[in-house]
């Protein structure tokens, strides 16, 4: 599975010393124009992170960068304690979040906001979608389909499945970043996961963009 | 150990993470064996955490990295002569010849019917840039692209108003890191959609 870590190479100084904190080193010193080499390989992570929490292109685009700005005006306070990337995500939620207290950008409802955590899942039956499925990522309607997908899901859970499934932070990464338990990350991954499967399954198994929409009132959510 | 279905939905996230212990998992496996509704639960979900954790799905929007650098620079404390400064002016001359050749040969503005019902033809693509074309597929590339592939081995070099002519599209991944490292200024300045201003 190809993922946004593959991209980041990790070189090691004969000190010990990583590129990465070489070059947080010497931003910290005030060497501060070799920022964009520091954040360069994160930047798509920082927009997804904005726009799973956005759901609009234009407006995620508006927050990742307001991240990096804060990222860059605030790097003499990180600390090595945790990774970078980590640091920087968290950076972006945050501003996206506040982007969306701004715009007051909630204008459709999204799937499962207020569904009970408690209460059981029941996925949805539906013919086999045994597709091996990374070629299909290379069809523009495909990566739509998924984005759309997404961005149906309430915050809560599409925060989750984000953090955890596109950026690979682990389930204690995700439960300190967002201040809730390992339990509630674990339960809420898993709806989001079944209930991504139950919007894509029906299109992914028959055939691209079927015309055939969802029964009515057949929604488990 | 027999597990229900029910069970099984409320496991398939932790067994997808490897997060069971071993006997609840062999318990699993075999109710999979034997459950066509479970185990194509588990491959839909399988597909799902596999599709978006591939970095191909989210792509930067065009420019981005030139307009982050942009922002970037005017947060920078004034300095005369720094490395950055150099790379940034060295970028800016590259994109200079690159938009001059493009500029030498007006491109005609009418959009081409493309390839793809669902594709749209690119913005602010210099005329002239060689790129790359499968024969067998709709989309454009530049040399070195990890998405050129063609099933019959044959692949054709043209400038890019060519295959735009022809109805290809641009490489989102390639055209959208090779037009990111430009200057968005520039290419605003000299490109308007699809033809030079």
């Amino acid at each position: 599975m190809l993922n946004v870590d593959t991209a980041i190479s990790v070189k090691v100084s004969p000190g010990g010393e990583t590129h990465e904190q070489e070059l947080i080193r010497r931003i910290q010193n005030g060497e501060r124009e070799v920022f964009y080499e520091l954040v360069r390989p994160y930047q798509r992570r920082v927009y997804a992170a904005a726009l799973a929490v956005l759901r609009n292109p234009a407006d995620a685009e508006d927050a990742a960068q307001e991240a990096i700005l804060k990222a860059f005006a605030h790097i003499g306070q990180f600390r090595s304690e945790s990774r970078f990337s980590t640091w920087l995500i968290q950076i972006a939620i945050n501003e996206a979040r506040m982007h969306r207290r701004r715009e007051h950008a909630e204008i459709m409802q999204p799937i499962g906001e207020h569904q009970d955590e408690e209460g059981s899942y029941i996925p949805r039956e539906f013919p086999d979608w045994r597709e091996i499925p990374s070629e299909s990522l290379e069809r523009a309607e495909v990566r739509e389909l998924l984005l759309r997908a997404l961005a149906s899901l309430g915050d809560k859970y599409r925060e989750i499945f984000v953090l955890r499934d596109v950026h690979q932070l682990s389930i204690e990464e995700v439960a300190g970043m967002l201040g809730i338990s390992r339990a509630s990350v674990k339960t809420r991954l898993l709806r989001a996961r079944l209930m991504l499967r139950d919007l894509l399954a029906p299109k992914m198994s028959t055939g691209w963009f079927s015309r055939e929409s969802s029964p009515k009132g057949n929604k488990p959510w | 150990m027999v597990v229900t279905c029910e069970r099984v939905w409320q496991e398939v996230s932790n067994y997808l993470e490897g997060d069971l212990d071993p006997s609840l998992r062999a318990a699993l496996d075999e109710h999979f064996h034997v459950c066509p509704r479970c185990a194509s639960i588990l491959a839909g979900t399988h597909n799902v955490v596999q599709l978006y954790g591939d970095e191909r799905l989210f792509q930067l929007p065009l420019g981005f990295s030139g307009r982050l650098q942009n922002k970037l620079a005017h947060e920078m404390p004034a300095k005369r002569g720094t490395i950055y400064g150099w790379v940034v002016a060295a970028a800016a001359g590259v994109a200079l010849i690159a938009g001059g050749i493009a500029l030498s040969r007006p491109k005609p503005s009418i959009p081409f019917e493309v390839r793809s019902p669902l594709a749209k033809p690119g913005n602010h693509i210099p005329a002239k840039l060689t790129v790359l074309v499968a024969g067998d597929s709709k989309i454009f590339h530049v040399a070195g692209c990890d998405q050129l592939r063609a099933q019959d081995g044959r692949i054709r070099s043209m400038p890019a108003e060519e295959a735009e002519h022809e109805g290809y599209v641009p490489c989102i991944r390639c055209l959208g890191k090779y037009l990111s490292s430009i200057p968005v200024d520039f290419l605003k300045r000299h490109f308007r959609s699809g033809a030079p201003a």
